[in-house]
């Protein structure tokens, strides 16, 4: 590891207090689904990625495609931190002709690479910037992260065909198995069963790892890009709305409304949090 | 634009899809970055060929319409220049929101090929016949819809769209085609083509339609009628100028195409003209009904797509000013 995990720790607080700093003005957001995948941006913004943020659009970088396009605002975070764009921006999420759209666009905001938002899209943009990278002889990687109720989707099935096929051994995929989609438990919905055997038996490597564990999904990182002629899914174990004091434990979570004083109140909890790391 | 138009309409040597084969080929040969997509129809495409001489540069996505439509608009973002086919009643309806998003609202750059439109999908029958892809594809903003008339034109849209940047959404017949343009012609995409002057009524044809257009103002010139025919084969964007013009000279308006009268031709003319010069409009195309088994001859019958059915709908429109 290049940084210290203490570091990375820190980095993700400060991307869940960017969240809701960025949220609070409007009072509502997708707040479960940013904050679950909050270790995964430290682990891929913070160690993982070959990235420039003064040059995003840099020819032979490591791309980030987040399917579930919803939860914009954790990458966001991450960008205003990593300098892709003035920290000050992140107050304009979802504000009148803002940069930070709900849904991630590659046109509007500097380091995001795909535009997403319909699920079960980003599996197949992010195959197709993985294919046509391998056909440039590119050794760059394509990270790409899916909702598990995105799941769903026949597209992701789809994608999860081709992909072994054409054997896109540097695209890495993520499922943040949080467990909940909009209308309650993915498995009272539409059952995922063993998502990651799933993936086995469409021919992935499937990892199945701590998602609020950096350093396990580092060390995931890494295995996955040692397997050769497969592409690689690493299955994070997750909870909605993790480490935000008004979501954290709260069934109904994917979309919320809060108040200036509950968004100060996690700020102030996670501020604690990170002296006492 | 520098277009020849034949003296005499007749079937063409070559199908359409022998055509399409060897202009992909050309461009593949000239740009590497030209990548071809198709979800298991490449041998109805005459691409099989295709494939063997670049299999880096070929994806049989297999029967997966929607992965394959994300998979070319994610490959375009690094640069390709990527080609994709399946029927056009799958390269539209069935995939219309990975259109929409993935390709359009990304602003990405993909070509899409969808063969068999309308009545030429004859013995597939009404699940496979498109009435509404045109209608589906012009209703995403900044998709340009169009519909080559014959061999001579899907080659020239074809080089000039590999070199252009945005969606695009060519309907293609696969068979043979009537010759309307001889070789060398050249083609302006979003501009109409006068294929004969007249003064009394206008048709506006696309696709099959052009040849019975063509032949309609033969029969209604031998009846005393000055028919004027132009071939639209941008449906998006559309010749508006040329439509006003035609209204403001002739006062009657027939459109023509193998689509449904509801958003295709007839539904951009009249919105052109209501617009900017109403005058008597009549829409010859299928009137908001499903396909069925038939030859081509039977169901252009059968849905009154023939030269006979123009001829009597711009004698209405006449008798209408």
């Amino acid at each position: 590891m290049k940084n210290n995990i203490r570091d990375l720790k820190i980095f993700a607080t400060d991307i869940r207090i960017t969240i809701l700093k960025g949220l609070k003005g409007l009072g509502f957001g997708h707040v479960g689904g940013s904050m679950s995948m909050v270790e995964l941006m430290a682990a891929l913004y913070g160690e993982c990625m070959n990235i420039d943020a003064k040059n995003p659009d840099w020819e032979d970088r490591d791309w980030y495609i987040q399917s579930k396009g919803h939860a914009g605002p954790a990458v966001y975070a991450t960008l205003a931190l990593k300098g892709y764009f003035p920290y000050e921006e992140i107050y304009t999420i979802n504000q009148p002709e803002t940069n930070l759209p709900s849904h991630c666009d590659r046109n509007k905001t500097p380091g995001i690479d795909m535009t997403t938002g319909s699920l079960g899209q980003g599996m197949s943009t992010a195959i197709g910037v993985a294919l046509g990278n391998k056909l440039k002889s590119k050794n760059n990687y394509t990270f790409l992260l899916l909702g598990d109720g995105e799941c769903n989707e026949g597209q992701v099935w789809e994608g999860a065909l081709f992909a072994p096929q054409h054997k896109l051994d540097h695209l890495i995929a993520f499922i943040d198995s949080n467990k909940k989609q909009l209308d309650g438990y993915c498995k009272d919905i539409c059952d995922l069963g063993d998502i990651r055997q799933k993936f086995e038996d469409f021919g992935w490597h499937a990892q199945e790892v701590d998602g609020h564990d950096i350093e396990e999904i580092i060390n995931a990182i890494e295995k996955a890009k040692a397997v050769k002629e497969k592409p690689s899914m690493i299955v994070l174990d997750t909870e909605k709305g993790r480490g935000c004091t008004f979501t954290e434990g709260v069934l109904f979570n994917h979309h919320v409304k809060f108040t200036k004083e509950q968004a100060d109140e996690a700020i102030t909890a996670l501020e604690n949090y990170k002296e006492m790391l | 634009m520098s277009i020849k138009i034949v003296n005499d309409i007749k079937p063409e040597d070559q199908e359409m899809r022998a055509v399409f084969a060897e202009v992909m080929d050309e461009m593949a040969s000239k740009d590497e970055r030209v990548i071809y997509f198709d979800a298991d129809l490449m041998n109805s495409i005459s691409m099989m060929g295709f494939s063997k001489k670049y299999p880096d540069r070929t994806f049989n996505c297999g029967i997966q319409e929607a992965n394959m439509i994300g998979t070319a608009a994610g490959i375009s973002a690094v640069g390709m220049i990527p080609f994709v086919h399946t029927f056009g009643c799958f390269a539209t309806r069935r995939v219309l929101d990975q259109v929409f998003v993935s390709a359009a609202y990304a602003k990405l750059n993909i070509r899409i090929i969808g063969s068999d439109p309308g009545v030429t999908a004859a013995f597939n029958g009404g699940t496979h016949m498109p009435f509404e892809d045109m209608g589906l594809m012009r209703g995403i903003p900044e998709v340009t819809v169009m519909e080559p008339t014959d061999t001579v034109m899907l080659a020239d849209l074809l080089r000039q769209t590999k070199d252009m940047y945005g969606v695009f959404y060519i309907r293609l017949s696969r068979k043979k085609a009537d010759k309307v343009y001889e070789n060398g012609s050249t083609f302006t995409i979003g501009k109409a083509i006068t294929l004969r002057e007249g003064k009394d009524v206008t048709i506006i044809a696309t696709g099959i339609m052009v040849a019975e257009a063509m032949r309609a103002a033969e029969a209604l010139q031998k009846a005393g009628i000055s028919a004027r025919v132009l071939n639209i084969f941008t449906l998006k964007p559309l010749d508006t100028e040329a439509v006003v013009k035609a209204a403001k000279e002739t006062g009657a308006i027939v459109t023509a195409e193998n689509h449904n009268i509801i958003n295709g031709l007839g539904s951009a003319v009249a919105e052109a003209l209501s617009e900017n010069f109403p005058v008597p409009l009549e829409r010859v195309g299928i009137k908001d009904l499903f396909g069925e088994v038939g030859s081509v001859g039977f169901l252009k019958k059968r849905f009154q797509l023939t030269a006979e059915d123009i001829a009597n709908r711009a004698q209405k429109a006449i008798s209408r000013k």
